[in-house]
């Protein structure tokens, strides 16, 4: 489970984040809207124990994120976390099955293994024939389901995903995210996705809208 | 004279225009084989219905102006236990009518009816809470969309594409209503400055 309590966030004299509080539960997925500079960013590395917020504390699996020192924080992303990028941000000199198999790799998990599930995901994506190409030589999409398969490998307890289908067409944006719904909401992972389209966020349980650095009061449901 | 200045609005649109569709649809249906009405209608509920079935009298009523013009005969009688009957088949004039009906775009200006924008021009007009109106219409749009990603994920054939349909000029509504809300304070500054 994520959480956000009362997080207020300043740069210098602007103030990012307002008592936001928020909180995803096992298996659910929340869209966090928002016009540029609104602050889902700050709240994004909030969330993801980037940045420790100047007031308020953030959650995950009720462990307080910042209680935690820097080194802390990184094994707890690396363990319980999984994130998708607009762009994958796959590494290209791996193939597909390699990058997937990065963060069990990371956490000293055996390659066989690691592999041998890396393979599965990717066929429940639809993409276990790609395994071992290289990300150049696939698709947008295929790379951002990779991306997902990546994010989820190690059975996280949150996914974070930020424009998870901008660089997709709207036929690959709806598939990877019925693949990254479907893998989470089964996985009991919590989903934070954030996004500027209405048609991302209507593949989500809740919305979740912010304004001026706040969340709109009567703008979740 | 115009069609729509010889009756309100309302019943132009729904009345005039729907059943223009369902004229169409109905000779559609009769392209590949000749009909009688009770399967035009399950056929039209299957096909085109969705959520408004076509009621009997229509079925029949629709066949009489199609038959009027000239668009579909009766050829024959089909004799069974119950009553008898008649079986509809589509002519040449029929089949050119569909011809140009499909290849014709439908003219964009519905949007005009739109009761979101009429209801928001009078919040506007009367000093109403306009950003209610949008606020809660987005709650609306963004709910049914959801339902739909639902029912999208088990579509497919004409499911599928009367789901995506819906889905995506609802994505357009509600880009209007962000569009609007994001103007709102200067539209309501234009209307006050006139007065």
């Amino acid at each position: 489970m994520l959480e956000a309590r009362s997080v207020s966030l300043s740069y210098g004299a602007t103030q990012a984040l307002r008592d936001v509080s928020l909180r995803v539960e096992p298996g659910a997925s929340v869209a966090l809207m928002g016009a540029s500079g609104s602050g889902k960013s700050s709240l994004l590395h909030c969330l993801a124990g980037v940045i420790v917020p100047d007031e308020g504390s953030v959650l995950i699996d009720g462990v307080h994120l910042t209680d935690l020192s820097d080194r802390e924080r990184s094994r707890l992303r690396l363990e319980r976390m999984g994130v998708v990028f607009q762009f994958g941000d796959l590494v290209p000199e791996l193939t597909l099955v390699e990058n997937v198999m990065l963060p069990l790799q990371l956490l000293g998990r055996r390659s066989g293994q690691a592999r041998q599930r890396a393979v599965e995901l990717l066929g429940r994506l639809g993409i276990a024939d790609l395994a071992d190409s290289r990300t150049g030589a696939v698709s947008g999409g295929q790379a951002q389901r990779a991306a997902v398969a990546r994010a989820m490998l190690h059975e996280p307890s949150i996914v974070l995903a930020d424009e998870p289908t901008g660089a997709l067409d709207s036929i690959n944006g709806e598939a990877v995210l019925d693949a990254l719904v479907e893998l989470t909401s089964s996985a009991g992972t919590a989903l934070l996705v954030i996004t500027h389209d209405n048609v991302v966020a209507s593949h989500l349980d809740t919305l979740v809208t912010m304004h001026d650095g706040a969340i709109l009061a009567g703008a979740s449901r | 004279m115009r069609a729509t200045a010889m009756y309100p609005l309302s019943v132009y649109i729904l009345c005039i225009v729907r059943s223009m569709g369902t004229s169409e649809a109905l000779l559609a249906l009769l392209e590949p084989v000749p009909a009688h009405g009770y399967t035009l209608k399950r056929e039209y509920d299957r096909w085109f219905g969705r959520k408004r079935p076509l009621a009997f009298g229509q079925v029949y009523s629709t066949l009489a102006r199609l038959e009027r013009k000239g668009f579909v005969i009766q050829n024959q009688v089909e004799a069974g236990q119950g009553p008898e009957r008649r079986v509809y088949e589509i002519t040449p004039d029929g089949v050119t009518t569909l011809d140009t009906w499909v290849a014709t775009p439908q003219t964009p200006d519905l949007f005009a009816t739109s009761s979101l924008y009429a209801r928001l021009t009078v919040a506007l007009l009367s000093g109403r809470d306009a950003h209610h109106v949008l606020a809660r219409q987005r709650e609306v749009h963004l709910e049914r969309m959801r339902e739909l990603q639902m029912l999208r994920r088990g579509a497919s054939g004409p499911d599928l594409l009367a789901v995506t349909y819906e889905l995506i000029h609802l994505d357009a509504d509600l880009r209007w209503i962000e569009q609007s809300g994001a103007r709102l304070a200067k539209t309501e500054g234009e209307i006050d400055a006139r007065g």
